[in-house]
């Protein structure tokens, strides 16, 4: 971490930069949240641990309308998102600078199954030990490391940057798990199943719109779910078709898009695993336009605007 | 809504202005039979078709869709259909694992000569969604009413 900050510092002070955008210290050790830093003071609020989870290439979209370069801390996955974001002329990379940063699977706090967790320690990077120690009201608990790790390290896209001006520490393979075994194992079921475990879901679902604000992928400057009939910006429109229908349409709006990062499960208040929708879509599109990963290449075409004569009918090679 | 005997699905078919619509007409002038129960919505391309027109349709009632357009390479815009079956087999590959099942969506290329063929296909869509009942799923998937 320190080592990000005196570099962070440097640049700003040599001014090749005019703002960090990084991550800065919440209330807790574990709530650390994006923040933009201007002043090499204030990068003593810095942190870069393992709750750092959140993906920043987004906020890059924001920074690319202000004066002068944005240094921008990424984490190999979330370099897809920022190529994707490249990819759509949404960010202007001649505004970033990029560093790299390595990542060995970040930590959820939500998987971390004890009451009153005031100490997390191990998850300081870059020291990933295999054991963290948590400090509670009541005593202290241990908890593996990958116990607590987000759900989308299970699935690492691996340890490689896709884009970047330069690197900063090391980073790890988190891959233990299959990345398609709940769609899978969904797929399986019978209809009236498939529907239960839906409806058990997004029954939970509060409509905060979390899912659609942390998506990097949702960068539409109008989006279908704000209100036109408000002048307030982002007022979610409450018709019951988007009520209703809300996750499938999102989904359907980032498919071939959506890199995977997990973000919109990684923020969802209630739990929902949203991301088994993207993950669907992403299954299918591997199964029948070929192998493709949103955001690993600027050149390739997108499944969704690109078509075959030969594609398969509707129907065909159903779960 | 409860099955009864007499109950009759309500099913909306999505048909291009240039082939199928053109069809459906000709499958009329020839008096070739097809259910009533199949309401016809006229777009200009297979690919106007956005994925939440068929959402829409199955919140407000409907037991089935189907979309029809030119047959794959005679689209009047040349590549409407592609894109259209691309963005379909996906859509209805995600509403299958949500819970609807497959019969209750499909996905036909007619064209304005095949009268025939537009009513054989109405008729076997119909008679699949009839034997699937009314569809209660997707009208509410958050059980919010």
């Amino acid at each position: 971490m320190q080592e990000l900050i005196v570099r962070a510092k440097e640049l700003l002070e040599k001014g090749e930069v005019a703002r960090v955008l990084g991550w800065k210290k919440g209330e807790q050790e574990y709530d650390a949240e994006p923040a933009f830093f201007e002043t090499a003071e204030s990068l003593d609020n810095f942190v870069y641990n393992g709750f750092c989870g959140a993906n920043l290439s987004k906020y890059m979209i924001e920074a690319g309308k202000k004066e002068g370069k944005t240094l921008v801390f990424l984490k190999p996955c979330d370099s897809y998102s920022y190529n994707q974001l490249l990819r759509e002329h949404r960010v202007d990379r001649e505004k970033a600078y990029i560093i790299g940063v390595g990542c060995k699977g970040k930590l959820a706090i939500s998987k971390i199954p004890f009451d009153g967790i005031l100490k997390v320690s191990g998850a300081q990077y870059p020291d990933a030990q295999e054991i963290l120690t948590v400090e509670t009201l009541y005593g202290t608990e241990t908890i593996p490391y990958k116990d607590a790790m987000l759900e989308r390290c299970h699935v690492c896209k691996g340890k490689d940057h896709v884009v970047y001006d330069e690197l900063l520490g090391e980073s790890a393979d988190t891959v233990d798990a299959d990345r398609f075994a709940e769609v899978e194992r969904i797929e399986k079921m019978s209809p009236e199943e498939k529907f239960a475990y839906f409806q058990s879901e997004l029954s939970k679902c509060i409509r905060c719109n979390a899912c659609r604000n942390v998506c990097p992928a949702c960068s539409c400057r109008k989006c279908v779910f704000d209100s036109t009939a408000f002048d307030s910006e982002q007022k979610a429109n409450t018709t019951s078709f988007e009520e209703k229908m809300f996750h499938i349409i999102r989904a359907f709006h980032v498919a071939g898009r959506c890199t995977d990062c997990g973000e919109c499960s990684r923020v969802c208040p209630q739990g929902i695993p949203l991301h088994l929708f993207n993950r669907k879509f992403i299954k299918d599109i591997n199964a029948l336009y070929g192998e493709y990963q949103a955001g690993s290449d600027l050149e390739c075409p997108a499944p969704l605007t690109s078509f075959t004569t030969t594609d398969a009918e509707p129907g065909v090679g159903r779960g | 809504m409860p099955v009864t005997e007499n109950w009759k699905p309500t099913i909306v078919a999505f048909c291009c202005n240039w082939c199928s619509y053109a069809g459906a007409d000709l499958a009329g002038s020839s008096r070739l039979a097809y259910p009533a129960d199949v309401k016809i919505i006229k777009v200009p391309c297979s690919c106007r078709v956005n994925p939440m027109f068929i959402l829409r349709a199955f919140e407000k009632g409907a037991d089935g869709v189907i979309l029809c357009g030119c047959h794959p390479g005679d689209c009047h815009y040349s590549t409407g259909n592609y894109y259209a079956r691309r963005r379909m087999t996906l859509l209805f590959s995600m509403l299958d694992y949500l819970g609807v099942e497959e019969g209750r969506t499909r996905v036909e290329w007619v064209s304005a000569a095949e009268g025939v063929k537009f009513s054989e296909t109405m008729n076997s869509f119909v008679e699949k969604v009839r034997a699937l009942g009314p569809n209660v799923r997707l009208g509410d998937l958050r059980c919010k009413n």
